[in-house]
């Protein structure tokens, strides 16, 4: 009996062995996020056991958790992949970006462009996201080949049509696609995957002791990159992370759920979104993740 | 757990996104966070109701005019079965957008406003979803609140659906009445109707048959991908990667290859699983075989004696889908069909097709946006494929316009007619 699982895997696997045969430089982002990991686990699988045919990349804030680089430092080498860095600390450097400042300042929207550059740069013509349509209302809205113009934009109001499993990869020079295999999956799949599969993720995913504080609701950790400020008081709780991005952005949740299968049995009566329990920049406005994503955010 | 997945179609304000709302409020899948922000939406709007249309009109255009303009997909889940929700928009202007959601589900919910009965839209969409193939059919025939619950209603709508139906290829259709708004035969059994003896729009759900919908006679595989690792300790690996499209393949099987006729046996299949002894539809994976042929993408592997069809002269039905360029005659286009991309011109338009009346318009050499007719084209190199009704995957094709890249036509091929 096929189970749901495996014809998610199946589907997954086709578009990037599609995206393999018809683009020529494609790249996998990789941020050492349970998404990404769980991507990079399926291409490996998809071409087995030849290795995989593209690089992987990481936008790097500058801003993360030290155990989600080491990790992500470890899996590639592992899985014997090619890492390309893309550094946002360097576009601030070479003046392609501003820095933010102020309390509340995120390097999150700054990605956009170190993401674009990098893209030019390495000619990238396919760019695998590990996003997922259940996450958020403008991703459930996305195709699975979201085409990218020349200034890297997306038209949410004039997508092509995507019929059956035919993806048309047709672009002008200079444009690119996002590709998504994980469109289908919901967080709830990505945790059954790791769980029937032992697939490591960064230890921040599980129950620890962490010093955190209140911020809009949110337990944000106590970092070199984000202080309480003085009506803030900054407390040790057992939390671990739903999702994992840049540290000035990504909340942690109260959680003593320190194993997978107690991640799943978790996520399976949630009652909040992991967006909505983790991340300060979709609280931006209405339509903050359309706008970002419309100027080529991830 | 099996998985459905269902788009819901028909004319604009007829329910569909308060439906969805309705589903996934009543099976307890919307969660908190999504509740108060459409909550909150709703009041700073004004509305004295929770517009549960805001759950799934996810653009900033769709908030701003009130309408769904590109297909969202939600996710629930209940004991039973998990679902992937196809929400369709109803307007005319994006129906290339309702045949991207409606085009690989299961099963299609057209939704039917009890007060206004059929309209155009109700029939054009019926008419896409016949000609899509879609296996499973179901009227909703929504607002019977507005109507007094009058059984006398929804049975006349029915038979005007099915008067119209009769002339379409539609197997399987069947009929609910319900209120979303109001939440009867929804989720629970309605009180005001109990005329109805039916199941309710979930419970049918949960429950319509659909193993039988895959062809797994007719063996296909098209080849996608050729992994070669070229590797010390495998040497002579050369495995062919793709996503069966029909039929059963196992280890030991007769298989041909397209074009080049030839046949050797399955000596492993390979997935991301780990080695399987047989594989049927939609399963990804890696064939080897007991003989060194040359095989490429865009190869089809059969059995010797269940073959594709192999022709660059093919007919088929076309839904044209760009807004810009109409369809012309003699242009040259590029064709993906299966793993196959070829080019073709089409020779001739058949006929169009008058969507309100289903009758034949012919003498005409174009097709514009939304429209729908059946033409001949013929291509660069041969196909092989099947008649879009024993194998949709192997049946189908996109029309991309050369010169901008769009997705200009959608196609779905049929046998020529004699």
């Amino acid at each position: 009996m096929k189970t749901e699982l495996d014809s998610l895997v199946d589907e997954s696997v086709t578009i990037i062995r599609e995206v393999a045969a018809e683009f020529e430089h494609p790249v996998l982002l990789f941020s050492g996020g349970k998404d990404s990991v769980v991507m990079l686990h399926l291409a490996v699988r998809a071409f087995s056991p030849s290795r995989i045919p593209f690089p992987v990349m990481h936008i790097d804030t500058g801003h993360n958790f030290p155990e989600v680089i080491e990790f992500r430092d470890r899996c590639v080498a592992e899985m014997g992949v090619r890492l390309i860095v893309g550094s946002v600390q360097a576009s601030i450097d070479a003046g392609r970006v501003a820095d933010v400042s102020g309390p509340r300042a995120s390097r999150n929207p700054l990605q956009t462009v170190t993401l674009l550059d990098a893209i030019a740069e390495n000619k990238f013509d396919a760019v695998f996201g590990g996003a997922r349509r259940d996450e958020e209302r403008a991703r459930a809205k996305e195709r699975v080949y979201s085409h990218r113009d020349v200034y890297g934009q997306w038209d949410p109001k004039n997508q092509r049509p995507e019929l059956w499993n035919l993806y048309n990869s047709k672009h002008q020079p200079g444009e690119h696609f996002r590709i998504f295999p994980l469109s289908n999956w919901t967080e709830l799949d990505i945790w059954r995957f790791v769980g029937d599969h032992n697939i490591a993720l960064p230890s921040i995913y599980f129950a620890h002791r962490r010093q955190v504080f209140r911020r809009d609701n949110m337990w944000m950790a106590v970092t070199p990159f984000l202080q309480p400020d003085a009506s803030e008081t900054a407390s040790e709780q057992m939390v671990r992370f739903r999702t994992v991005g840049d540290a000035t952005c990504t909340a942690a949740i109260e959680s003593i759920a320190s194993s997978v299968d107690e991640v799943v049995a978790e996520t399976a009566v949630a009652r909040i979104t992991e967006r909505g329990a983790t991340r300060a920049d979709d609280r931006i406005s209405e339509a903050g993740m359309e706008d970002r994503k419309r100027t080529g955010y991830f | 757990m099996e998985r459905l997945k269902f788009a819901t179609v028909g004319s604009v304000d007829d329910g569909k996104s308060t439906l969805i709302g309705r589903l996934l409020f009543d099976s307890k899948s919307i969660f908190e966070d999504q509740l108060e922000h459409i909550e909150a939406v709703s009041k700073r709007r004004g509305d004295d109701y929770v517009d549960l249309s805001l759950l799934t009109d996810g653009l900033r255009a769709e908030r701003e005019q009130g309408i769904t303009i590109d297909v969202a997909y939600r996710y629930f889940a209940t004991p039973k079965r998990s679902f992937i929700i196809a929400d369709c928009p109803g307007h005319i202007q994006y129906t290339r957008n309702m045949i991207t959601g409606a085009s690989n589900v299961d099963l299609a919910l057209v939704l039917v406003d009890a007060r206004t009965g059929i309209v155009e839209q109700t029939r054009r969409h019926s008419l896409l979803v016949s000609l899509l193939g879609v296996p499973h059919l179901v009227i909703c025939v929504n607002k019977m609140d507005l109507v007094d619950y009058d059984q006398s209603v929804f049975d006349s709508i029915r038979n005007e659906f099915e008067t119209f139906a009769s002339r379409l290829d539609l197997q399987d259709v069947t009929f609910l009445p319900i209120s979303a708004l109001a939440g009867d035969n929804v989720v629970s059994r309605s009180a005001n109707m109990t005329w109805f003896e039916g199941p309710t729009l979930l419970h049918h759900l949960e429950n319509v048959y659909t193993a039988s919908d895959e062809n797994r006679i007719d063996t296909r595989f098209p080849v996608q991908y050729v992994i070669r690792p070229q590797r010390a300790d495998i040497p002579d690996y050369r495995g062919y990667a793709g996503c069966v499209a029909g039929g059963v393949i196992s280890v030991g099987d007769e298989v041909m290859v397209m074009p080049s006729g030839l046949t050797t046996k399955v000596s492993a299949i390979d997935s991301p699983a780990g080695p399987l002894k047989e594989a049927g539809p939609g399963k990804a994976v890696t064939l080897l075989f007991a003989d060194d042929l040359s095989i490429t993408r865009g190869n089809m592997i059969c059995r010797p004696h269940n073959r594709p069809r192999s022709s660059q002269d093919l007919e088929a039905m076309v839904c044209w889908m760009d807004d810009v360029n109409p369809m012309q005659l003699d242009k040259i286009y590029t064709i993906k069909h299966t793993t196959n991309v070829v080019r073709a011109k089409m020779t001739s338009v058949l006929y169009r097709l008058d969507i309100s009346h289903l009758h034949r318009e012919t003498g005409v050499s174009s097709l514009a946006m939304n429209e729908i007719g059946r033409v001949t084209l013929h291509t660069t190199a041969p196909l092989f494929f099947d008649d879009y009704h024993q194998n949709r995957t192997t049946g189908c094709f996109i029309v991309i316009d050369e010169t901008t890249g769009q997705t200009a036509g959608a196609g779905m091929l049929l046998s020529p007619r004699s």
